[in-house]
This record gives C-alpha cells, structure tokens and sequence, in this order.
C-alpha cells in the first residue's frame, strides 16, 4: 500500500513543481508540458523496472526530453493494475507505458475489459532471454541433471517465478510440456525477488533474466543450466541453449513503451523520436550488450503487428497450458 | 584494507566541502518535506533524483541519503504536532506524541524525537559499518514463512498497545485486514471488492487516504466539537531551560533507546519489513517491559524514544540489502537503486569489491548527514511549536487544506478524496466509540504483505502449515508471536473489567 501511495505522491508533487515551471505551449511543434509519467507493469527490484528506470535515466541525461520522466510502478494483479490505469487516461498526451509479456497475457487470463489493441504503440526496444537458473549450491551442472532431479521430486519441486500467467509461468509450463515434468509454481511480486530467494534456497530453481541474476551469478551464488535461445548468450558463452540441446523452446520478453487509447499524433511522433534517438544512445547499447539484450526497433504499425502476432502465439502456448479455453 | 581505513576513505571524500554543503541542503530540505502530512522521503528523493547528474555520483548518493535522513527526522514533526503521521513509519509516534503536544510539552516530545532519531541512526550506522557485508547473508535466509512470521509478531505487539482494550483492537484489526483486501490480487490477478467495478478501487485503498482520513479529519472533527464548549489553545513554548530537561530526560531512556536501534536495524534490513514493523516493535517492548506500562499512550516521553530510534535506525538498515543485494527494503530504497543504476554503478554482491570508493563514501555520509539532521532539527524546533501557538480557528483550516492536498496529489484522483471524507467520518465516531485506530491503519499496511507471504509459503510448501513452525527463524518469531499475544490476554483475564484505560491512539 505504502508502496503504490509513495510512487504516485512522488509523481504528484513533481509534476505540480514543474508545471509551475513550465514554459508556455508552442503550437506548432508538440512538446510535453508537463512532467510524463511512465508506468511501469511490474513491481520495484525486477527486470522491467531495472530497465524502465534505466530509459528514464538516459532520456534525462541526453535531455531527450523536454520534460522530466516519472517513473511510477503499478505492479499488482500481474499487470493488470497498469492496463486498467492506462485505459482511463484516454486521450492522454502525458503518459507512457513500459510494457511486458504480460501485456498480452493478463487481458487473455482474467477479462480486466481491455482489449490491446486500443492502445498506442510507440516503440519496441528490446527483446529479453531467459535462463534456467539454480542455486551455486546445487548438484546440478546439466539440463538432464535437472530433469531428473524434478522427476525425483514428485511434484514438489519449487518453481519460483513472477505471477501465474506471466512470462516465468509460461516458460516453465512450456518445461513441463517438453519433459513431462511437473513443478510447484511459487508466484513472488517481481523478478528482482524471485533471484533473492532462489540465492536464499527458499525455491529450488528459476527461469529469470539474465540481468536479474547477474548480480548473483557475477558472485558465485548462482548457476545458469540453459538457455531459452537459439543462439549463446554472449555474456554466457559456455551456457547450452534449449535449441541446441535438442529442444525447440525459444521464448522472449519484449521491452516496449506504449500511450494510452487516443493519444494525439503529434505526441505518440514525438515518443517515437524520443525512443529513435534513444536506441542509438551509446549508454543504452552497452547495456543491452551487457545484458544480453536483443535491441532491434520497432515502432508504429510495425509494432502494432507485432503486438496482435504475440498476442495469438501466448493465446495458443496459455490455451495448450489449459491455462484458459481459448478463442 | 580493514573497514576503519575504508571508512577513513570514505570521509576523505564525504567532508569535501561540496559534499558538506550538500549533506546540509539535503538534510534541511528533507526536514520539511518530511515534516508535511502526505509528503515523505520519497517525493523528496524523486524530485531530486534528475538534478543529481549535474554532480559526480558520489555526491548525488549523499544528497538523495541526506534528504532520506532528514525526512525521516521530519516525519515526526507532524505526527506529534497534528497527530497525523506523514508516513506509515511514523504512526507509532503519535501514541505519545500527540498526547505529549496535547499537554504542552511538544517541544520535549520534539527533541526527544529529534535525539532518538540521532541515536538511532548511528548505532545503526556504527551496526552497518562493521556488519554490512556478513549481515547480507542473513537478510537472504528471509523467505516468504519468515516474512509472514515477522508481520505477524509486529502484529501481535498490537494487542498490547490496544490498552486493555484487547476486543476492539482485534475488530479494528480485521476491518484493516479487510480494507487491505481491496483491490486486485496479487497473486490471481482477480479484482476483489471493488464495489461494483469502480476503477478507483483497483489499486487498492492507500495506507495515507486512510491515515489522512481517520486522523488528520477525524481529528479535526474531533477537536471542533470539545472546543465548542471549551476554547482550547495548546500552550506550547521552547526555553534552553526546556532544552536541557529535554536532554535529561534522553538520558534515563538508554535502554529503550538501544533496543529501538538494534531492533530497527535488524527489521529494517529485511526486505519487504522494513521501518514500520520495526517502530511497532520497538514500541511493543518499551511498553510491555516499562514499570509504569499505563503511562504510555498519554504522553510518555518513553513512547516517543523508542519507534524514532527504531525508525531511523531501520531507515539505515534497508540501505543494506539494497547494496549488497540489489533488493530495495523500502519505496525510497528503490529509487535510491534508480539513482545508482543511473550512474552506472550495478547494486549486487559485487558492489563492495568494485566499487568501495562509492560505498565507503556513502557510509561515511550518512554518518555526516546524521550528525547535520539532528542540529537542523534541533534549530527548527522553535519555528514548529510557533506554528502549534496559531488560534485553532485557522490552524484547524490549515490541516483541512494539508489533508485534502495530501490526499490528493499523490493520484490525483477525486476518489481519493472521497475516501478520505468518508474515512473521516467514520473516524470521527470510532473515536467517540473509544475504539483505537492504529490496528486499523497499520493492519492495512501490513494486511498486503502477510497475506502474500502466506499464500507463498503455503504454496510452495503444498499446504504444509506447520511449515511455518519447523523453519528455525519463523519459528522463533511465531514463538514470540503466541507469547506477545498471551501476555497481555493473561493480564486482561485478570484484571476487572471496569477499571479499563482509553486505548492508544
């Protein structure tokens, strides 16, 4: 509770600092005028707020903005929270969204009444991996190791991943489907914390990202298995992917920033340029090297394709997982 | 190098007189941001944060920590003042602040504040130093069971503040438990009692619509009706002569004092805790170990001491997994990580041995910002209890104004506002009817958090509850639990019921 209030309260007291700072509106060139908010669909700690918040900090710091950015985290109901809120600012020009997977999956889960394609797209600026994790303590070095030993379990292997429906859930059951396998799914509020508690041999395995383990890894307390690529990670190069292995799971998470319903098109013009200018900021492509990140850009119609493609491949992966009945 | 000579580093660097003239902006502008209902560190460092590329990394990490610190001296100011706690960290302060206020001695619950923080803040900072890198591995040992045990204990030293009153504690209790189960879920993904699919209901209720609601309106209502009939003017006034009672009487409170540091520091470095449980806490022990237990929530200087340590002690403590983990303890914690993120420092294990200029120097700063917050604060004493001597008349529409602003900005949605009314009223006459209100507002910051560790760790234990038992660290806490809630329950069984005391508030 506390969380959610501070976020908006920050955001409310800045952006009624700036306004009053705010030069008056030039007509013809559409600038924001007010501070923009940038909703984050996840909880603080995990990857989609690392990265959100890393954006934020390169347009400040190239001044791609005319205006401050402000992040704010609207993590609950696996994303659910930030759809519902992006929904109601209709027409908006002062808020942008960083969306991920769950920005198909949470609508085709629960029926929250909003429909993606209603949204504004403005930029995709990345494709995350994923990884199959273990503790450093662990016995397990392989993909066969790790098989056997959740066969071994019985069932009660623990999972640890962001919420059911998301992302972490998608992958594992695609695990289950490949292996025949079975795990106990334990949902955390953010990737961030799912690492911790991986470290902390509170769950047994997880599939995170790679940038919210590498902390970790980088201190020997934790072991990557395999990856969910189809080439190596360049960060990983002595990790196996599924592929290689012999098994067809290939599965991203997409950055992108999307405006609410109706935004006016001389702003979404003028986040897409923000974005454009962005992804060719050098800050933001060591990151992505760093991190393992694929960062090829999509905007527009594009994107838009995109979207409504991912939409119906998580439809089929959640109606095959018997998640939801399809349509 | 050993820790004193990195710590000798660090204050190479942090008593530059840059960074000294920043530790003191930071501190007296995170003061009054702290001191104002609604506002709190966060704002403070969130507005600050794309200012501080304009200096080297270094000083940025010690302006946003100076503005962490002195907000939370802040945060006591309005709580003793108007009895409206600013954050949830300060709730405990008003048990016996407001009453001390009440009574005229705000100057003394203000520097009994003021030094508690002090003291607090540098044990925590001395237990940081010596223990920061050895103290990470505990803080990953806390799982889902043992988070859902801590809360519980902090939830169990209620009971005990409730006064005798354990009844209506435990009704207020489960209201807040309820109003806690407004919105989405966190682990469905369903909505819950959103009244019929009101949008303004999916976040949740905040902890400061309730707070601002049932305090800062209630209050006011509250004080129109007995003013009515007798004019009330708070006689408050500050002397040296005052000052140095103030200091006295710090002086017998060394016990309560250190078990508030320690208590915060450890709680406080736990993720998901944090400060809030730990001022709880540290306020449950006072009590319960004090040989005049009845004194407190009237104004025992003793019940201000103890949360303010713990508080700004915890503060220190959730710096810790921040750093070494990479987990924020706390919502400012986790922009402090934007910040560091930012000037491309990576918060991780990897942190101390990378990086130890950075490290070192911030720790030597919070020493500096602590030592430059309590003589701002000390300072400033004066103009606050100026500000309790406005005729109540114009006073009692400065809080109506704070509180519908307050409530407000942070969403900027009139539902807010609403609520706020609404809890107003209903504040109003729970107060009438004696029924204390903390184990309302703070079951609703709590609620969240125990209900989500539960789940998980039933979960992942597949339904095992004696899971919670069998672990060695939850256990311990769940131990303490039964015992904080039999104690009490003991005494109340005993006593005869017409000689019950009004409950905190």
């Amino acid at each position: 509770m506390t969380v959610s209030f501070t976020r908006r309260a920050a955001l409310g007291l800045a952006s009624a600092a700036a306004m009053a700072l705010a030069m008056p509106a030039v007509a013809s060139d559409w600038k924001p005028q007010k501070p923009v908010e940038m909703v984050i669909m996840a909880g603080q700690g995990g990857g989609a707020d690392r990265l959100a918040r890393l954006f934020q900090s390169i347009i400040q710091k190239e001044n791609l903005s005319s205006m401050p950015i402000l992040p704010v985290n609207k993590g609950g109901g696996s994303g659910a929270e930030a759809l519902r809120y992006l929904k109601d600012k209709e027409g908006d020009a002062h808020t942008i969204m960083a969306t991920l997977n769950s920005y198909y999956t949470t609508p085709l889960r629960t029926d929250i009444g909003v429909d993606i394609e209603d949204y504004t797209p403005i930029a995709r600026m990345a494709l995350d991996t994923f990884v199959l994790w273990v503790n450093a303590d662990s016995d397990i070095q392989t993909l066969d190791d790790y098989v056997a030993a959740v066969k071994a379990a019985g069932g009660e292997w623990k999972m640890g991943g962001t919420g059911t429906g998301q992302e972490d859930s998608l992958v594992t059951a695609m695990l289950e489907k490949e292996f025949g396998i079975k795990h106990t799914y334990v949902p955390f509020k953010g990737g961030g914390t799912v690492a911790k508690n991986l470290v902390g041999g509170h769950i047994d395995s997880t599939v995170n990202n790679p940038s919210e383990q590498m902390g970790f890894w980088q201190a020997g307390k934790s072991r990557p298995i395999a990856a969910f690529t189809a080439d190596r990670i360049a960060v990983f190069p002595d990790v196996p992917t599924m592929t290689e292995l012999g098994h067809e799971m290939v599965y991203t998470m997409q950055r992108s920033f999307v405006a609410p319903p109706g935004t006016p098109p001389e702003a979404v013009a003028y986040y897409t340029a923000m974005f454009e200018k962005l992804a060719e900021s050098e800050e933001w492509q060591t990151y992505a090297s760093e991190k393992a990140l694929q960062t090829d850009l999509l905007t527009g119609d594009a994107l838009q394709a995109y979207f409504l493609e991912e939409r119906q491949r998580h439809n089929d992966i959640l109606t095959s997982m018997g998640e939801i009945a399809g349509s | 190098m050993d820790v004193f000579s990195l710590l000798m580093d660090g204050f190479a660097t942090s008593l530059s007189p840059l960074n000294l003239m920043i530790v003191l902006l930071g501190v007296t502008a995170g003061l009054f941001i702290g001191a104002m209902p609604g506002l709190g560190s966060v704002n403070g460092v969130a507005i600050v944060l794309p200012l501080t590329f304009i200096v080297p990394p270094s000083s940025a990490i010690i302006l946003l920590c100076a503005i962490y610190y002195g907000a939370m001296y802040g945060g006591a100011v309005s709580s003793i003042l108007l009895g409206i706690p600013g954050a949830s960290t300060a709730v405990a302060t008003t048990f016996d602040g407001r009453p001390m206020a009440q009574q005229g001695k705000a100057g003394l619950a203000l520097i009994a504040a003021a030094v508690a923080s002090f003291i607090g803040g540098t044990i925590s900072v001395v237990l940081f130093t010596v223990f920061a890198a050895p103290l990470a591995d505990l803080a990953l040992k806390f799982g889902p069971a043992e988070e859902f045990a801590l809360v519980l204990l902090a939830f169990t030293t209620f009971v005990g503040l409730g006064g005798d009153d354990v009844l209506k504690t435990i009704v207020m209790i489960c209201l807040g438990l309820v109003l806690s189960t407004v919105g989405l879920d966190l682990i469905s993904g369903q909505p819950r009692l959103i009244f019929g699919d009101l949008p303004g209901f999916y976040s949740g209720i905040s902890f400061l619509v309730l707070a601002i609601g049932v305090y800062g309106i209630g209050e006011v209502l509250h004080t129109i009706e007995t003013s009515k009939t007798a004019p009330q003017v708070t006689p408050a006034r500050i002397t040296f002569k005052e000052l140095g009672a103030g200091f006295r009487a710090m002086n017998r409170l060394w016990r309560t004092m250190s078990v508030g540091s320690f208590l915060g520091f450890f709680v406080g470095m736990l993720p998901a805790a944090g400060a809030t449980p730990a001022s709880l806490m540290a306020y449950g022990i006072a009590r319960s170990t004090s040989k005049k237990p009845d004194s407190f929530g009237k104004g025992n200087i003793e019940g201000v001491a103890a949360p303010e340590t713990a508080n700004n002690a915890a503060s220190t403590g959730s710096l810790l997994p921040m750093l070494t983990l990479g987990i924020p303890g706390s919502p400012t914690t986790a922009l402090l990580l934007g910040g560091m993120v930012m000037w491309g420092l990576v918060p991780g294990p990897m942190l101390f041995i990378e990086q130890p200029d950075f490290v070192w120097g911030l720790i030597s700063s919070l020493y500096t910002a602590n030592f430059a917050a309590v003589l701002i604060n000390l300072a400033l004493i004066p103009l606050f209890v100026w500000a309790l001597r406005m005729p109540f008349t114009v006073l009692c529409a400065i809080v109506l104004v704070l509180c519908i602003v307050g409530g407000f900005a942070p969403s900027q949605k009139m539902h807010d506002v609403w609520l706020i009314a609404g809890f107003g009223i209903a504040g109003y006459l729970l107060r009438k009817a004696d029924y204390p209100l903390a184990p309302l507002v703070l079951a609703l910051v709590l609620g969240p958090l125990m209900e989500k560790s539960f789940r998980q760790t039933l979960i992942a234990e597949q339904g095992n509850v004696l899971a919670f038992v069998e672990r060695p660290l939850s256990g311990t806490f769940i131990a303490l639990a039964v015992l904080f809630f039999l104690l009490p329950l003991a005494k109340y069984l005993r006593k005869s019921p017409k000689d019950g005391v009004a409950p905190a508030q």
